[in-house]
C-alpha cells in the first residue's frame, strides 16, 4: 500500500526534488553567490574602491546615454513599424514583420560588423560605388551615438513585438463604439488607440532599455577601439586584466548593470501609473484603416527601412567576406571564397568554434527539453503552492544581462567543486551550466503555454484508464505539448548558437565559441574571416527562423516570438 | 463487482478552509444507477473526484466491496481503482484515432493486439461509432465524442463508471438522445454508474437513485419517484419540482399529504402560529371559483399552457397552470388541491 500513499496527485515522489535540485543549481545558486559577494565588497569599501575610482563614472555615464538613446531610436523604429503594420492596410505585412524581427536574432558583433563594413573608409560596398569617405578619415560608428544608433537597429523588434502585441489585444467594440460616436480614423487613433497601446510602447522602451544596458557585442565591437566603454565591456576589460581583486570590482560593476536595468523598469511602472487600461471586452484584431494613396508612401518608406537596417548591412558583411583582404575593392575578379575555406577548413580556432558552438546549443537545448518539459509539467499540472516562486526563479537568468549572469557563473566555479575537488572553471561545462541557467526560461515558456492548454481532464482520463506516470506522460502528455517542445529545442538552439555575451567571460583557450571567435577574429583584425563566418551565422538564424516561421501555425500562441 | 460506499466522507480545501464535502454517507448498491444532483458548488463533483481518486479525502472512508479505497491511512492512485469516467469536457485524446482512444486502458493493461481490436470494436459498435473508428476526435460532433468518451469506459469492464455533467456542453436534442445511450448502457454494462448534474430532470430520467446534495451535504438520497412525492426539508422541496414553498400554519397533528380541504383551510387562516412550510406544485393549483383571492404577478405563454405567478394577500408566492390567458395585476380564485409539509 505504501506505493499508492505518494501518489497523491498522480506525481513520482522524486519530481519535486528534480524541480528544486534543477531551480537551485540553474538561478539560486549563482544569484545567491553573486548577490552575496556584492553585498560582502560593498561593505568592504566597495572593491577596492571601485565605487570612488572617477574611471568607473565615464562608463556609467556612456551605459546610460548609449542605452536611453538606444532605446528611443527602437521605439521610433519598433513603434513606427507595429504601428504600420498592425493598424493600416500595408501589404505583404507576414513578410516585412518577418525581417523586421532579423537585426534582433542575428548576434550583435555580427550587427555590429556588417554595419562597420557599410560605413567608414574601407566599406567594400561604397569602394564599389565609389563612394567610400577618403582613407583615413574615422569610421563614425566607433562613437556613443553609433552604438545608441545600433542598439536601436538592434532592439527595435523587441518594442515592435510588445506594442504589436498590445495592439492586437485592443478591444474592437471600443474601436467601433468610438466610430459609432463619430469619430474619424484620424480621431479614433489619437483618442483612443494610441493612449491604450500606451502600456505597450512603455513595456518595449523598458525591453529596449534593459537590453541595450546588459549588451555586449555592439559596445565591445565599435567601442573598445575608441576607448568607450560601457558596463559590460568594462567587466570584460576587468577581466582581460585579471588580478587579485577582480572579483569584487566585477561583482560591483554587475549589480551596477542590475541597478540600472531596475531602474529602467521601475520608470515604465512610473509611466504607468494610474493608466490600469485593463481591457474589457471582445479584443480582435482591429478593424483595418485604410490609407487609401498614403499606402504607397508608407510602403515604400518601410521597404526603405528594412533596406538600410537588414538588407545593405547584410550586403555589404557578404561583400567583405568576398573580398581578398580588408580594404581592397570587391569586383566580380577579385571576390574569392578564400575567406570561407580558411574559416571552415584550415584555421583550427574555427572549426574548434563550430563544434563547441552547435555541440553547447544543442546539449543546452535537448537537455533543457528534459528539465522544461519535468518543471512544465510539475508547475502547471503540479498544483503546487511554490509553483509561482519557481516560474519567477527561472525566469530571472534570462532576464538578467548576460554578462552579470557570467559573472554570477564565476564567483560560483571559481573554486573547485565542494566535495569532489574538480575545478569547472575554464572548462566548457562551466560555459554548459551558463547557458543552461540563461535559457531555462526560453524553453520553459513554450512548454509551459502548451500545458496550459492541455485540459487537466486529458491527464485525469487516462489515470483511470490506468495509465501510471511513466505512460501518462509518454503517450499523453509529451505527444500533446510535442510541437511547442520542438520549437523550444529550435529557439533555445538559435539562441544558444549566437551567443556571446555569457562566452565572452567564460571561454578559455579550446573552449571558444562561434561568437567568441568572429569577436576575436575581428580584434586581431581579420575582418575578412570574421564577415565569413557572421555571414555563416546569418544563413543559420535565417534557416532557422524560416523552420520556426513554417512550424508556427501548429503552435500555441506566444511561441514563436514574432507571431502573436 | 461490489457495492460502492462512502463512509462520512469529507473534503476540507486549504486555500478556502471551508468543508466543500462534509460528511457524505451513502451506498450505492451494485449495478446501481445513483445520480448526485445539486446546485454549483453544492461538492457533487468533489464527491466525485474523490471516488475516482483525485482528489483525496480529508476525512472518513471510501470503500468498493470490501477493499478500502481512500481513508485517513490509504490511498489507491485512480490508475488501480478500476473505474472509468466521462468528463464534461469528454477528454478525448486529439493526437489518437478514435479507435486508439477506446483502445487506450486496454493497451495500458497489455490486452494482446487481436484481443484488443476485438474488443474495441465492439465496444464502438454499442454505441453506433463503428465507421468512424480511423477518425480524429476533431473530426466528430459533439454527440459523437460523447459516445467515443462512453466506448472507452465500456471497454474495460470497469467497477464503476462515473459521469460528471456529461451532458452540460450538448443541446436540448442530442440530450435526450443521450440520455437513451446512458440507459441503454447502464442495462447493457450492470455497472454500478455515479453520475453528477444539476438538471433534477436528468437526474430523474436516469437515475435509479437520487442523492440531492447542498453546501457539501447530503439531504436526501431515494428513488426519484420517492424524492418527488415525498422531499425532505425546504432545500430539496425547492430543488425537485418547478413547486413553490410557502409558509403556512402548522397543519394538525402534523400530517404531512396535505389535501384540498386541508389546504383551503390552512390557507384561509394564514397568519397563525406555529407555522411550516408547504411545498405546492403548479399542477396542483388551479384558478377556479371559491378559492383564496390572489393577483397575478406574471404570466407566460408556453404554448400548451400559461405559467402563472400569482401572488397571495401576505405577498407569497405560488406558480399555477392555466389554460386560459389571464391579465397581470388581475385578482383571480385559487384553489390548491393538494401541498406536501416539508
Amino acid at each position: 500500500m505504501r506505493r499508492f500513499r505518494s501518489s497523491a496527485n498522480g506525481q513520482p515522489g522524486w519530481l519535486f526534488p528534480f524541480v528544486i535540485a534543477a531551480i537551485m543549481v540553474l538561478s539560486v545558486l549563482p544569484l545567491g553567490r553573486l548577490a552575496a559577494t556584492g553585498i560582502v565588497s560593498a561593505f568592504s569599501g566597495g572593491g577596492r574602491g571601485v565605487l570612488t575610482d572617477p574611471g568607473l563614472w565615464q562608463p556609467v555615464y556612456n551605459t546610460v546615454a548609449t542605452s536611453f538613446f538606444g532605446m528611443i531610436a527602437a521605439v521610433l523604429l519598433g513603434g513606427g513599424f507595429a504601428l504600420l503594420l498592425t493598424l493600416f492596410d500595408i501589404r505583404h505585412k507576414r513578410l516585412l514583420g518577418f525581417l523586421f524581427m532579423l537585426p534582433t536574432m542575428i548576434p550583435p558583433q555580427v550587427t555590429a560588423l556588417s554595419w562597420i563594413s557599410m560605413m567608414g573608409p574601407s566599406s567594400t560596398v561604397l569602394k564599389a560605388i565609389g563612394m567610400a569617405p577618403p582613407l583615413g578619415s574615422p569610421q563614425p560608428l566607433y562613437s556613443i551615438s553609433g552604438i545608441a544608433f545600433l542598439f536601436g537597429v538592434q532592439n527595435a523588434a523587441l518594442v515592435f513585438l510588445s506594442l504589436r502585441a498590445g495592439l492586437l489585444a485592443l478591444p474592437r467594440d471600443a474601436v467601433e463604439a468610438a466610430r459609432l460616436a463619430g469619430a474619424s480614423s484620424f480621431q479614433v487613433l489619437k483618442d483612443i488607440i494610441l493612449p491604450l497601446s500606451l502600456p505597450g510602447f512603455a513595456a518595449g522602451a523598458a525591453i529596449a532599455f534593459v537590453s541595450c544596458v546588459g549588451n555586449f557585442g555592439i559596445p565591445a565591437i565599435l567601442g573598445i577601439p575608441a576607448s568607450i566603454y560601457t558596463l559590460p565591456t568594462l567587466i570584460y576589460a576587468k577581466f582581460a586584466a585579471f588580478d587579485a581583486g577582480t572579483f569584487a570590482d566585477i561583482s560591483v560593476l554587475s549589480a551596477l548593470i542590475g541597478i540600472l536595468s531596475v531602474l529602467g523598469l521601475v520608470v515604465e511602472s512610473r509611466v504607468l501609473r494610474g493608466r490600469d487600461y485593463r481591457v474589457i471586452g471582445l479584443s480582435g484584431q482591429i478593424a483595418v484603416f485604410r490609407l487609401g494613396r498614403w499606402r504607397v508612401c508608407a510602403e515604400v518608406l518601410l521597404w526603405l527601412t528594412i533596406i538600410v537596417i537588414l538588407v545593405l548591412p547584410l550586403t555589404a558583411l557578404v561583400a567583405s567576406s568576398l573580398a581578398p583582404a580588408y580594404g581592397v575593392p570587391l569586383t566580380p575578379a577579385s571576390a574569392t571564397l578564400h575567406a570561407y575555406q580558411e574559416i571552415l577548413f584550415r584555421q583550427a580556432v574555427t572549426r574548434t568554434a563550430f563544434v563547441n558552438s552547435i555541440g553547447l546549443s544543442l546539449t543546452t537545448a535537448i537537455g533543457l527539453l528534459l528539465v522544461s518539459v519535468l518543471m512544465g509539467y510539475f508547475l502547471v499540472c503540479g498544483g503546487s503552492r511554490y509553483a509561482g516562486l519557481i516560474s519567477a526563479l527561472a525566469d530571472i537568468p534570462y532576464a538578467l544581462p548576460g554578462v552579470v549572469l557570467a559573472v554570477a557563473f564565476i564567483l560560483l566555479f571559481a573554486a573547485p567543486l565542494p566535495v569532489v575537488g574538480i575545478s569547472i572553471y575554464g572548462t566548457i561545462w562551466i560555459i554548459l551550466l551558463a547557458y543552461l541557467s540563461s535559457f531555462l526560461a526560453v524553453s520553459l515558456k513554450p512548454v509551459t503555454s502548451a500545458f496550459r492548454q492541455v485540459d487537466s481532464s486529458l491527464e485525469e482520463a487516462a489515470r483511470l484508464a490506468g495509465a501510471g506516470f511513466f505512460r501518462r506522460m509518454t503517450d499523453i502528455m509529451v505527444p500533446l505539448v510535442a510541437p511547442a517542445a520542438g520549437a523550444s529545442v529550435i529557439l533555445v538552439f538559435l539562441i544558444a548558437c549566437n551567443e556571446l555575451t555569457v562566452s565572452a567571460l567564460l571561454w578559455s583557450a579550446g573552449t571558444q565559441t562561434l561568437g567568441v571567435a568572429i569577436y576575436n577574429l575581428d580584434d586581431s583584425g581579420s575582418f575578412n574571416l570574421a564577415s565569413a563566418l557572421s555571414v555563416l551565422v546569418v544563413i543559420m538564424v535565417i534557416s532557422m527562423m524560416l523552420l520556426l516561421e513554417a512550424m508556427a501555425k501548429r503552435l500555441p500562441k506566444g511561441v514563436v516570438p514574432w507571431h502573436s | 463487482m461490489a457495492q460502492l460506499s462512502l463512509d462520512r466522507l469529507s473534503k476540507r480545501f486549504a486555500a478556502t478552509d471551508r468543508a466543500a464535502v462534509d460528511g457524505v454517507s451513502l451506498t450505492v448498491r451494485e449495478g446501481g444507477f445513483l445520480a448526485l444532483l445539486g446546485p454549483s458548488g453544492c461538492g457533487k463533483t468533489t464527491v466525485l473526484r474523490m471516488i475516482a481518486g483525485f482528489e483525496q479525502p480529508t476525512g472518513g472512508a471510501i470503500r468498493l466491496g470490501s477493499r478500502v479505497l481512500a481513508d485517513g491511512e490509504v490511498s489507491v492512485a485512480p490508475e488501480h481503482r478500476n473505474m472509468a469516467m466521462v468528463f464534461q469536457s469528454y477528454a478525448l485524446w486529439p493526437h489518437m484515432s478514435v479507435a486508439d482512444n477506446v483502445g487506450y486502458p486496454l493497451k495500458v493493461r497489455r490486452i494482446a493486439t487481436e484481443e484488443r481490436r476485438r474488443r474495441v470494436a465492439s465496444a464502438l459498435s454499442a454505441v453506433r461509432l463503428e465507421p468512424y473508428a480511423g477518425r480524429r476526435p476533431a473530426d466528430l460532433s459533439g454527440g459523437q465524442r460523447q459516445r467515443v468518451a462512453l466506448a472507452r469506459c465500456l471497454v474495460t469492464d470497469p467497477d464503476v463508471v462515473l459521469l460528471d455533467e456529461p451532458l452540460a456542453n450538448l443541446d436540448r436534442h442530442l440530450r435526450q438522445e443521450m440520455e437513451e445511450t446512458f440507459r441503454e448502457f447502464h442495462q447493457r454494462s450492470g455497472a454500478t454508474m455515479v453520475y453528477v448534474t444539476h438538471d433534477q430532470a436528468e437526474a430523474m430520467a436516469l437515475a435509479t437513485d437520487v442523492a440531492v446534495m447542498s453546501e457539501g451535504k447530503v439531504l436526501q438520497l431515494a428513488t426519484p419517484q420517492e424524492i418527488y412525492a415525498r422531499p425532505e426539508g425546504r432545500q430539496v422541496g425547492m430543488l425537485i419540482g418547478q413547486g413553490a414553498v410557502i409558509k403556512l400554519p402548522s397543519p394538525a397533528g402534523d400530517t404531512r399529504a396535505l389535501t384540498e380541504d386541508m389546504m383551503g383551510t390552512l390557507l384561509r387562516t394564514m397568519g397563525a402560529e406555529p407555522v411550516a412550510d408547504v411545498l405546492v406544485r403548479p399542477q396542483d393549483v388551479e384558478i377556479a371559483d371559491g378559492g383564496v383571492a390572489a393577483r397575478v404577478i406574471s404570466a407566460l405563454f408556453e404554448g400548451e399552457r400559461y405559467a402563472v405567478k400569482l401572488s397571495l394577500p401576505d405577498g407569497q408566492m405560488l406558480r399555477a397552470f392555466s389554460r386560459l390567458p389571464v391579465r397581470i395585476g388581475e385578482t383571480v380564485p385559487v384553489l390548491v388541491r393538494a401541498g406536501w409539509r416539508l
